[in-house]
């Protein structure tokens, strides 16, 4: 196979042979972020289609199947239709949050779309600090959830968003900790290399084993309640508040917040596989030699565990807002903080398990 | 209807809401104005009237046949016990004899509707608590014995099946069979709500200790049906004055102490097994004879008052005629269960959080058209 | 508690609670004719002293009210209380009546028994009925701006109501 073993890194010396370093810089950032645009756009569509055909198979339904072969296109239509409805417009509403908030919602989720690494060096964005950047851009997110429900001036709304400042400010910390947990194991926190340590070494969960699976846990429920889905929709309770936060959006507006949290939680599945399921790497270094084949191994594992999320919300009842708090912090931040020491013991004494 | 309050005298931090007319959490258009103190409710006033038709009034105008047909809308789950309480009303009143084919018939009918009712309430009891699935779960078996009603009564929802003086016409002749299949396909998947719903943990965190609702209060309420069982007040009408078959088959009323959430969701699944076991002793046992006794074409009660209870899927529905001997009643009354059921909101929800209130508003099984009448 | 239950009880006959409560001196009249149940007609000012009589009596313990009916007589207004005892299991009738068609005014009986509060404002709502000592006596079904009280038999209505 003559594949180019570096993708970016063609286009970026392309480019710049083209033009001078300036204008080829520009050219860059535009193209990535066109690219990243069209990803969201797609991905967060696909995502929806998704959802609605797993929820469809749950509960003894078909779910969207005549708009294009197998109802692929459905979620396209509904789009279409969400852009030419009417924005409405509040009349008490503080309209300049009010119109901010959707953005802020989008933008945290697209700059922490930036740090994933697709496959091998197809990557736009590699800092040396990337799981903490991820985790700082991924919490700005609820600012946009919190001025959404206070500038629409409803106070269903109000209670959504307030819920979901609480739930945040909590479950950002389990997210932090279940983290740092495996950055102990890696010893960096440079996403490439994260991956790099468990193409030596073995994806973290068998390398950790009983507190990376721990971890691992933690993570996953945190990360549910980070993104504001069942068993954790507090935010947007519809029995209890009607739509909650974006009960007053409409359209394109109300499209932002749909979109941004199926992207969240496609995100969410993204750092989990990273940190647990070694990134774009291939089962037993089978497809090693073709880097391409990685993004196939990381959409597949992302998905995987996107589906396991979208079983969690089809199937459990909703917390009330108490024992949300409990549960986060009686039970997982000591267990998280205990698990922490324990991993650190198991890295200090060599006992991590290593192929 | 239509209520204001006045919000000048609320303290500081208190603030209020109005939950409904349209919410998807008050089934119907009923509208509960709460005051709130962040997320801890202090005050629940339910506030009726916005599908009030006035029924009563219409009776006193209308024939005793035609006032069968508005009870099926009133607590529309439950539409053919409603029309059975009416019949029973007059028939006693005429001093009619049933026949016997007759009795057995309407009780496998009244269970079949309890059954159809519970599910429907089982399946919202899970969206209300935030398990969607549960809601299609509860509908896929109901759909069952809709399709039973509709063979034999033509219809699906609004049955206007039994008439005073028996029934419209005789049952289906796949009627029994049909009935027979669901069962034995509704007893295998009754152990699946529970295992969905019932066993999961966050359900039970969300229900248990939640609403209670002390006996004393339960009967001072006026509640009756499965929300005043579960607070250990025997209120089975079934039981303590039988009508139809009710008095030839086995049962046990579902009853328990604990009064809370949890408990009123385990009574109403504990009356689906035991509406299973009436509907088995009863199946094969529909004895011949005539589906109907003739009547006049025009019913005139004797001069006096008639009162006849029935046990619907919510409760007590209490059936009061005041007769002058003329061909409509002098003043008819309905006792709604929703409307005695919904007085105990109050007490059961106020200092609960905002999520509890839609958990015992499910477990109230609230139908808002029998409420406002 | 012992769950089981024994569903025959029949408390105190029709004529072993007349002799009772006529022992109370409320001057009631008693009635059994046209109905299943032992009628007693009471007169306003006795009503809630008779309720709360028969509520907190041991022999009578008339617990559940299950039925509150506004009426319209046709020149009386009055209201029906169905009554049962929870642990007699035996029933009674209460009725109240006054010939006042402009300002009907009974005693709230809600403090006795709590599902009046919502019936009486039911009967107001239908028929006028004031309640003393009634905590939020307002219009429940009809909107606040109503006028008349649709249940009276008097009431006229050219617009809604459809006359045979």
């Amino acid at each position: 196979m003559n594949l180019p073993l570096s993708i970016t890194k063609n286009i970026h010396d392309w480019l710049f042979e083209l033009m001078s370093a300036p204008i080829a810089a520009v050219v860059e950032m535009v193209l990535i972020a066109v690219a990243f645009l069209g990803f969201f756009a797609l991905a967060g569509l696909l995502l929806v289609y998704m959802e609605r055909r797993i929820a469809a198979f749950f509960q003894l339904r078909l779910g969207p199947n005549r708009v294009g072969p197998q109802g692929l296109f459905q979620t396209i239509a509904d789009a279409l239709k969400l852009v030419s409805k009417e924005l409405v417009v509040i009349d008490k509403a503080d309209k300049f949050l009010y119109n901010l908030a959707p953005y802020f919602v989008i933008v945290a989720s697209l700059m922490a779309l930036s740090v994933l690494p697709f496959s091998q060096e197809f990557h736009a964005f590699d800092i040396n600090i990337g799981v903490f950047f991820l985790l700082a851009v991924s919490s700005i997110g609820v600012i946009g959830i919190l001025l959404g429900g206070w500038a629409s001036n409803n106070k269903y709304a109000l209670i959504g968003a307030m819920r979901s400042g609480l739930q945040t400010i909590s479950y950002e910390l389990s997210v932090g900790l279940s983290i740092l947990t495996i950055v102990l194991l890696a010893g960096s926190l440079q996403i490439s290399e994260i991956i790099a340590v468990q193409q030596k070494g073995g994806w973290f969960i068998i390398q950790g084993h009983i507190p990376a699976f721990i971890a691992f846990m933690i993570f996953m429920i945190a990360g549910t309640a980070e993104t504001n889905r069942a068993p954790f929709d507090l935010v947007e309770a519809e029995s209890e508040l009607g739509a909650g936060f974006h009960t007053e959006y409409s359209g394109m507006k109300f499209a932002y917040f749909f979109l941004a949290e199926f992207i969240n939680m496609f995100i969410i599945a993204a750092i989990g596989t990273i940190l647990f399921f070694g990134g774009w790497l291939s089962p037993f270094g089978i497809t090693e030699s073709i880097p391409l084949l990685g993004v196939m191994w990381f959409m597949l594992k992302v998905l995987g565990l996107v589906f396991l999320m979208m079983w969690f919300r089809w199937t459990f009842p909703r917390l009330r807002v108490d024992q949300l708090l409990t549960l986060e912090w009686k039970y997982l931040l000591p267990i998280n903080l205990f698990n922490i020491v324990f991993m650190a013991v198991i890295v200090w004494l060599g006992l991590t398990i290593n192929f | 209807m239509t209520t204001t309050i006045e919000t000048n005298t609320f303290k500081s931090e208190e603030y209020f809401i109005n939950m409904g007319p349209q919410h998807p959490a008050t089934h119907g258009v009923l509208r509960l104005l709460l005051t709130i103190d962040g997320e801890i409710i202090k005050n629940v006033e339910p506030d009726l009237g916005y599908i009030h038709r006035s029924i009563e009034k219409m009776c006193e105008r209308d024939s005793y046949q035609q006032i069968v047909h508005l009870t099926d809308r009133m607590d529309y789950l439950s539409s053919h016990i409603n029309n059975e309480a009416v019949c029973l009303t007059v028939e006693n009143a005429l001093g009619l004899e049933i026949p016997e084919r007759v009795k057995v018939i309407r009780t496998i009918l009244a269970e079949l509707t309890r059954l159809a009712s519970h599910q429907l309430w089982w399946g919202v009891m899970g969206m209300d608590v935030g398990a969607l699935t549960t809601y299609f779960y509860g509908f896929r078996d109901r759909e069952l014995i809709n399709d039973i009603f509709e063979e034999t009564c033509g219809a699906r929802l609004t049955m206007n099946y039994n008439i005073p003086g028996g029934l419209m016409f005789d049952i289906h002749p796949n009627f029994v069979k049909r009935t027979k299949d669901f069962i034995a396909h509704f007893k295998t998947k009754l152990p699946e709500y529970d295992t969905l719903l019932t066993g999961n943990v966050i359900f039970q965190k969300r229900t248990q200790g939640v609403g209670i609702l002390t006996k004393e209060d339960a009967i001072s309420f006026g509640t009756t049906g499965p929300v005043a069982r579960a607070s250990g007040f025997s209120c089975d009408i079934r039981k303590h004055h039988p009508y139809s078959a009710y008095d030839r088959v086995q049962f046990n009323e579902a009853i328990s102490t604990v009064g809370d959430t949890f408990t009123r969701y385990q009574m109403r699944i504990q009356e689906m097994w035991e509406s299973i076991s009436i509907i088995d002793q009863l199946i094969d046992n529909i004895p011949d004879g005539d589906f109907k006794v003739a009547t006049n074409a025009v019913i005139k009660l004797p001069k006096g008052e008639f009162y006849q209870k029935v046990e619907t899927a919510r409760g007590e529905l209490g059936v009061f005629i005041v007769s002058d001997g003329k061909k409509s009643p002098y003043r008819m009354k309905f006792r709604s269960p929703g409307f005695s059921n919904l007085s105990a909101l109050k007490k059961m929800a106020v200092g609960s959080k905002l999520g509890d209130l839609v958990a015992i508003m499910a477990t109230l099984d609230i139908v808002v058209p029998d409420i406002d009448r | 508690m012992d769950l089981t239950k024994d569903y025959k009880i029949i408390g105190m006959t029709n004529s072993e609670l007349q002799t009772l409560i006529n022992s109370w001196n409320f001057e009631v009249e008693f009635s059994e004719a046209e109905s299943q149940f032992l009628n007693i007609t009471v007169k306003p000012e006795n009503l809630h002293q008779l309720g709360l009589q028969l509520k907190s009596n041991k022999e009578t313990s008339f617990d559940f009210l299950f039925c509150v009916t506004g009426m319209d007589w046709g020149t009386d207004l009055g209201v029906v209380y169905h009554l049962e005892s929870t642990t007699h299991r035996h029933q009674i009738v209460v009725k109240v009546k006054t010939s006042d068609r402009e300002n009907p005014t009974f005693d709230s009986v809600c403090d006795i028994w709590y599902t009046a509060e919502f019936h009486e404002m039911e009967v107001f709502d239908f028929f006028g009925i004031k309640f003393n000592n009634h905590p939020n006596l307002k219009r429940l079904f009809m909107p606040l701006d109503w006028v008349g009280y649709p249940l009276r038999k008097d009431y006229v209505d050219e617009v809604n109501m459809v006359i045979k």
